[in-house]
């Protein structure tokens, strides 16, 4: 017996690759979008490692953060690689983000059977809020303590219990080295692993019922003499030497980042990271990061304290229903015009939703504010009617499918 | 157009596709190697730790058979101000044959200070005041007869008992290979001072 059989009787390891690899069949025609999902996969990866380095340099008390990160970037050898990969690497993973869930918006990828795939995507990106936070807390710059500050402050409005929470978070009245160690460890151990588990079970969930593709159809319904999906073709060699080309180009724009705009015009990098935390001085102007201020623009919006938080809260969860909303037979939007349309509108007034935040809090953005606030509550609420009723042309048979 | 056709008309090329595949596998190792590179250093002694690097000595406080130990890059280094009692038993040690390596010819010690004082200017003896053994701190013990009976001043470790003469020159029947090692220095006597300067690449120090 050689030493591979004796190994193969042992592990579970050929029956995985099997299983998820080589005799995975996923559908023949996925375009561009469906990079986002395996680059992620490596996003999360490179962002364990510099975040690993640049952590065996951190110090987290009050007195030494912010000096620490200094460190990093002057006397760390390649600190200042290891720290800029990190850094743009956030900015990164939530275009990504947004890509990948657009994909699965447009082809109706949250659709039945897939729902449970989707809001554990969902439940992921909102791990990767709470990561991106606690990480953008570290490095104790003045906009650190101030973002910090303000959204521990959001508990505060929970009833009842809101301020034992807040201080709990804090561990004290306000942000102090306390805080900063909490938010280390949830950095580094509870978020992260939570990340690194959602999106295992990401995979297997998707894998049971099969990935969806740009027609919307299913290609379990259309299977050969062999068994397997006529239209499918073997995610390994097929699709993990396309995601490897992915992965060249990815990483080239990835390096050009990192090496000629660290701080992408201060969009990934913000300049208010650059003072050291002062709780006698508030920043010019509190903004979010730019993955984070749609959400933040939704609650500028309401005059109210409770009331924004409230509409913030129910921006960020009403995704988790998005597949019990869409009532249409057909999943994919190739076939449905206007929902396709509606769709475009929604993430193009995601993104000017994402540049209100940005701005600083003057009356003239209130009402750009509320409109774009409106339209993102009106597609949810709309979806269900416009679903129902809107007319759509005939999905075909068969993938859409020309060979290269 | 079916799936058959389609095979026939594009035959694998394998002479292609092997090239295609080392290229890759070449291209992707060069890849790796550039990031694990800087990956790799990263972990290396920050610029402020080399920055730390050297350590000043006040000679003024150190009267004649004292001695001082300083704080140098996390390591004890140790100055004597030896007397000229203390510097005659340096030949005595070496006489009697008591010394492993009497002659310093083990690289312990930059070239200007290999000779029987170890050190640049023969009262000032500057050393690590490592055991060569197992990194153990030895006591100095500079009265003749402390340790043994025939015990002349020098260093004796608490660990596993390695001895060392006043020249930190190690003792036949300790445990230690090596005489201690001695790093670079500067010293100026005008000033009365000692500038630890670094290691010395050759000296073992434990």
């Amino acid at each position: 017996m050689s030493f591979k059989e004796w190994f193969v009787k042992r592990s579970p390891l050929p029956e995985m690759w099997r299983e998820h690899m080589a005799e995975y069949y996923a559908p023949k025609n996925f375009n561009i979008f469906y990079y986002a999902g395996s680059l992620l996969l490596l996003m999360v990866v490179l962002q364990f490692l510099s975040g690993f380095l640049v952590m065996a340099h951190y110090i987290p008390t009050a007195r030494d953060a912010y000096d620490s990160v200094y460190g990093i970037m002057y006397d760390v050898h390649y600190g200042w690689l290891m720290q800029y990969m990190h850094v743009d690497g956030v900015s990164l993973i939530f275009i990504l983000l947004y890509i990948h869930m657009a994909r699965g918006m447009l082809y109706g990828s949250y659709r039945s059977p897939r729902e449970i795939v989707w809001i554990i995507g969902y439940t992921t990106y909102l791990a990767f809020m709470a990561e991106a936070f606690f990480g953008y807390i570290l490095p104790y710059s003045n906009l650190s303590y101030w973002a910090g500050t303000v959204i521990t402050s959001l508990f505060k409005s929970i009833p009842f219990i809101g301020h034992w929470v807040t201080t709990l978070v804090r561990g004290g009245a306000g942000m102090s080295g306390d805080t900063l160690g909490r938010f280390t460890a949830l950095h580094v151990t509870v978020v992260f692993l939570v990340i690194v588990g959602l999106i295992v079970f990401h995979i297997l969930y998707l894998h049971k019922v099969g990935s969806n593709n740009p027609d919307g159809i299913e290609i379990k319904a259309n299977k050969g003499p062999d068994g397997h999906p006529v239209d499918g073709i073997p995610f390994h060699p097929y699709y993990s030497v396309k995601d490897l080309f992915g992965f060249g180009v990815w990483l080239t724009i990835f390096a050009a980042i990192i090496f000629y705009a660290p701080t992408f015009h201060h969009i990934f990098l913000e300049r208010t990271m650059s003072t050291p935390a002062n709780p006698l001085k508030s920043l010019p102007d509190v903004t979010p990061p730019w993955y984070l201020s749609p959400f933040y623009a939704m609650l500028r919006a309401i005059p109210n304290k409770n009331g924004g938080i409230i509409l913030m809260v129910v921006a960020v969860l009403f995704p988790f229903v998005l597949p019990w909303l869409d009532k249409n037979p057909v999943k994919s939007t190739r076939y449905r015009p206007i929902t396709r349309i509606m769709l475009i509108i929604f993430f193009i007034n995601f993104f000017v939703l994402a540049y209100l935040g940005e701005q600083p809090p003057l009356p003239k953005y209130f009402f750009p504010e509320r409109l774009g606030a409106a339209i993102y509550v009106a597609f949810f609420v709309l979806l269900p009617l416009v679903s129902k009723f809107e007319p759509t042309r005939t999905p075909p048979a068969r993938v859409r499918f020309r060979a290269h | 157009m079916s799936d058959e056709t389609q095979d026939n008309k594009h035959a694998p090329n394998v002479t292609r596709r092997r090239f295609l595949t080392a290229l890759v596998t070449v291209s992707g190792a060069a890849v790796a190697g550039t990031i694990v590179v800087p990956m790799v250093k990263s972990l290396d002694p920050t610029a402020a730790a080399a920055a730390l690097a050297t350590t000043t000595i006040d000679l003024n406080p150190i009267e004649p058979g004292m001695q001082m130990v300083a704080l140098w890059q996390e390591k004890p280094v140790i100055v004597v101000n030896r007397t000229p009692e203390m510097l005659a038993t340096l030949d005595e040690t070496a006489q009697k044959g008591l010394l492993k390596d009497p002659n310093c010819n083990v690289p312990q010690q930059p070239p200007y200070c290999k000779n029987k004082y170890r050190s640049r200017v023969p009262e000032w003896y500057v050393g690590i005041k490592i055991c060569n053994h197992l990194c153990c701190i030895p006591h100095y013990r500079p009265k003749k007869a402390s340790v043994a009976p025939w015990w002349l001043g020098g260093f004796h470790c608490p660990c596993h008992g390695s001895m060392y003469d006043l020249s930190a020159r190690v003792i036949k029947g300790s445990p230690a290979p090596h005489n201690m090692a001695v790093p670079e220095y500067d010293i100026d006597m005008e000033k009365k001072s000692v500038v630890v300067t670094k290691m010395y690449p050759l000296a073992h120090l434990c």
